[in-house]
């Protein structure tokens, strides 16, 4: 009851004064039904449309479910096999070791280079920081999978731009070169490609954050005679702790289940060398069309994505226990 | 002096080369889109289209089905961000202006909603939408999407309604209004900046949305414009000036909205971002 009464205590009086019936009657039992009939919709449909999807991928990565089940609408309970076959193979471990080596080096070069934009643009004069804003922003805005087509123009083995500079600054091997054939090439590419895209979101933040940094705390700093570096590390960064925690986490998030961009450049290909645990549930579940596998797949990377984020989810839902 | 000089000028030289390489594949996109195929066919780049053609845009709008896929994009599109924002305002009214039990529990549900990894459950969506089925129709796709883009709609409209000040809406209440008329008078018309900047997010998310849609429908009648531009390099071969055009045509009313939108709407993407 205590948790509705701010709400009856506000609205009574002025249904009194309205007119209307006094408080312990229909009207009354109406406002304490209010939000739960507003917040209805949203929470009917996250439950069907995310809650139960959720528990169906659980209950297909317990199944034995392949073209022939599927044709035949058969239910094949297999137990744990499609686990214990998935972590003992050794194919899914040099996919995760992979997923994760390409996230933690999407992120840091991510972090590090959106931050060095991000204290650029605090240093600039107007102009500047305008016409860098423009570029940043042109960047972000760009769709995902228009960036992928012009980066694979880019790439292009004969007529890319990428070939015809490194062949004009001396690198001649690079003449022609297909970025797409060796596994490292092709994930220089799409690292290339979610940096450039990913950079500004934290740059133009960072600036943003940077602004409600009292003033004061730089002159201090300077007074003590702080050099760029020291003036970062004793009042920028701690000043802006709970910023660089989220949007390294959210990069995390973001570049781990990063699909479009993997799959669209090349498939997974060269042989399957680049595929990352997305790509990997996608084309062992629906390419090779073992189903069950792949939902099986997808819990174990949705595991290691919730183990990946558990320090930041903790200290995120606490904060929010506390705040609300 | 030398070294104040050059303190002076390298944030200016840094910022003008990070224009560049922040800015030349959507340039190049453009100019390539443009150029005469001899131009982009060319062992040394031609930096800028010197004869400008239309030809690949014509190209890429005369392809098979162009049209439907832009129809079925702006379908899915509307409908999905129009749906959750209405759904979104009922919900976000609640958190921000009552005090229930579970409101909580509310938040903390659509924050883990928010991060959801879609990409990843791709294959159960699938199984749901076959038992159903309903493969190749754009009634899953639509209602998938708006789920999809709920959970940060309510987040971020939750700020802007709590923005409005209360004693708006009291005073309406005073003067007689209902507390359903005191939210559509007042204070649904202050929140249509934060609707906007909302709607432009959900927008892009769905306009992109690439996995879902490559799974569920195969049929090319039933496809949006992301599948039509994947394919569109393998059906073209290497003809990069049509499908230079093709993601132009694809880009344009995203970079369109968000340039003018930005500036509003990072704030909305921050607070939304950061609360989870």
């Amino acid at each position: 009851m205590s948790a509705q009464t701010e709400e009856a205590a506000v609205t009574a009086p002025r249904t009194g004064k309205g007119g209307a019936p006094p408080p312990g009657t229909p009207s009354r039992r109406a406002a304490t039904a209010a939000p739960y009939l507003l917040i209805l919709p949203a929470a009917a449909v996250i439950v069907l449309l995310l809650g139960w999807t959720l528990v169906k991928n659980g209950m297909l990565s317990f199944q034995n479910l392949n073209p022939r089940q599927l044709i035949r609408h058969v239910t094949e309970w297999n137990g744990g096999e499609n686990y214990t076959r998935t972590l003992g193979s050794s194919e899914f471990w040099r996919v995760t070791g992979r997923s994760v080596a390409f996230t933690a080096a999407n992120v840091v070069l991510i972090m590090v280079l959106g931050c060095l934009v991000g204290l650029l643009l605090a240093r600039l004069g107007k102009k500047m920081r305008l016409l860098l804003s423009l570029g940043l922003v042109l960047a972000w805005a760009m769709p995902v999978v228009a960036a992928t087509t012009v980066f694979q123009w880019l790439f292009d083995q004969r007529f890319g731009v990428v070939n015809y500079l490194l062949d004009q600054l001396g690198r001649h091997s690079m003449h022609g070169y297909n970025w797409t054939s060796g596994q490292l090439s092709t994930f220089f590419v799409i690292t290339v490609l979610i940096v450039w895209q990913s950079i500004p979101f934290v740059a133009i933040n960072l600036y943003a954050a940077t602004t409600t940094i009292p003033k004061e705390l730089y002159e201090a700093a300077s007074l003590d005679g702080a050099g760029t570096w020291t003036t970062f590390t004793s009042v920028t960064f701690p000043f802006l702790r709970p910023f660089f925690l989220a949007t390294t986490f959210l990069e995390v998030i973001w570049v781990f289940k990063a699909f479009t961009q993997v799959f669209a450049i090349n498939e997974g290909g060269p042989d399957r060398l680049t595929e990352t645990l997305p790509v990997y549930a996608f084309v062992e579940g629906m390419g090779n069309q073992h189903f069950g596998m792949g939902a099986a797949i997808s819990i174990l990377t949705i595991v290691i994505l919730l183990a990946l984020t558990a320090y930041y989810l903790r200290i995120v839902l606490k904060q929010e226990e506390d705040e609300l | 002096m030398r070294r104040s000089l050059l303190g002076r000028i390298w944030p200016g030289a840094t910022a003008a080369v990070l224009f560049v390489v922040f800015a030349f594949p959507v340039y190049w996109m453009f100019a390539t889109a443009f150029k005469a195929n001899k131009d982009i066919v060319s062992d040394t780049p031609v930096w800028f289209p010197k004869a400008p053609t239309l030809g690949h845009f014509t190209k890429a709008v005369h392809a098979d089905g162009f049209w439907t896929f832009v129809g079925n994009s702006f379908t899915v599109t509307l409908i999905a961000v129009g749906l959750s924002l209405v759904i979104a305002l009922l919900a976000s009214f609640a958190v921000a202006r009552m005090r229930f039990k579970g409101r909580k529990s509310f938040i903390l549900v659509m924050m883990m909603a928010q991060m959801a990894p879609w990409e990843v459950m791709v294959i159960a969506y699938y199984m749901i939408v076959r038992d159903a089925e309903m493969l190749n129709s754009l009634v899953p796709l639509t209602a998938i999407y708006t789920v999809m883009v709920l959970p940060f709609t309510v987040l971020t409209l939750r700020g802007y309604v709590a923005a409005v000040p209360k004693e708006l809406e009291e005073s309406a209440m005073v003067d007689g209004c209902t507390r359903t008329q005191a939210f559509v008078r007042v204070i649904f018309p202050l929140l249509a900046p934060g609707l906007m900047a909302t709607s432009l997010f959900g927008f892009i998310t769905v306009w992109n949305e690439f996995p879902m849609v490559l799974i569920l429908n195969k049929d090319p009648g039933s496809q949006t414009l992301p599948l039509w531009l994947t394919g569109f390099r393998s059906t073209f071969g290497d003809d990069w000036g049509a499908t230079m055009a093709a993601s132009s045509l694809f880009a344009v009313p995203i970079l369109v909205l968000f340039v003018i939108l930005q500036r509003k709407a990072v704030g909305g993407l921050t607070s939304g971002a950061v609360k989870g």
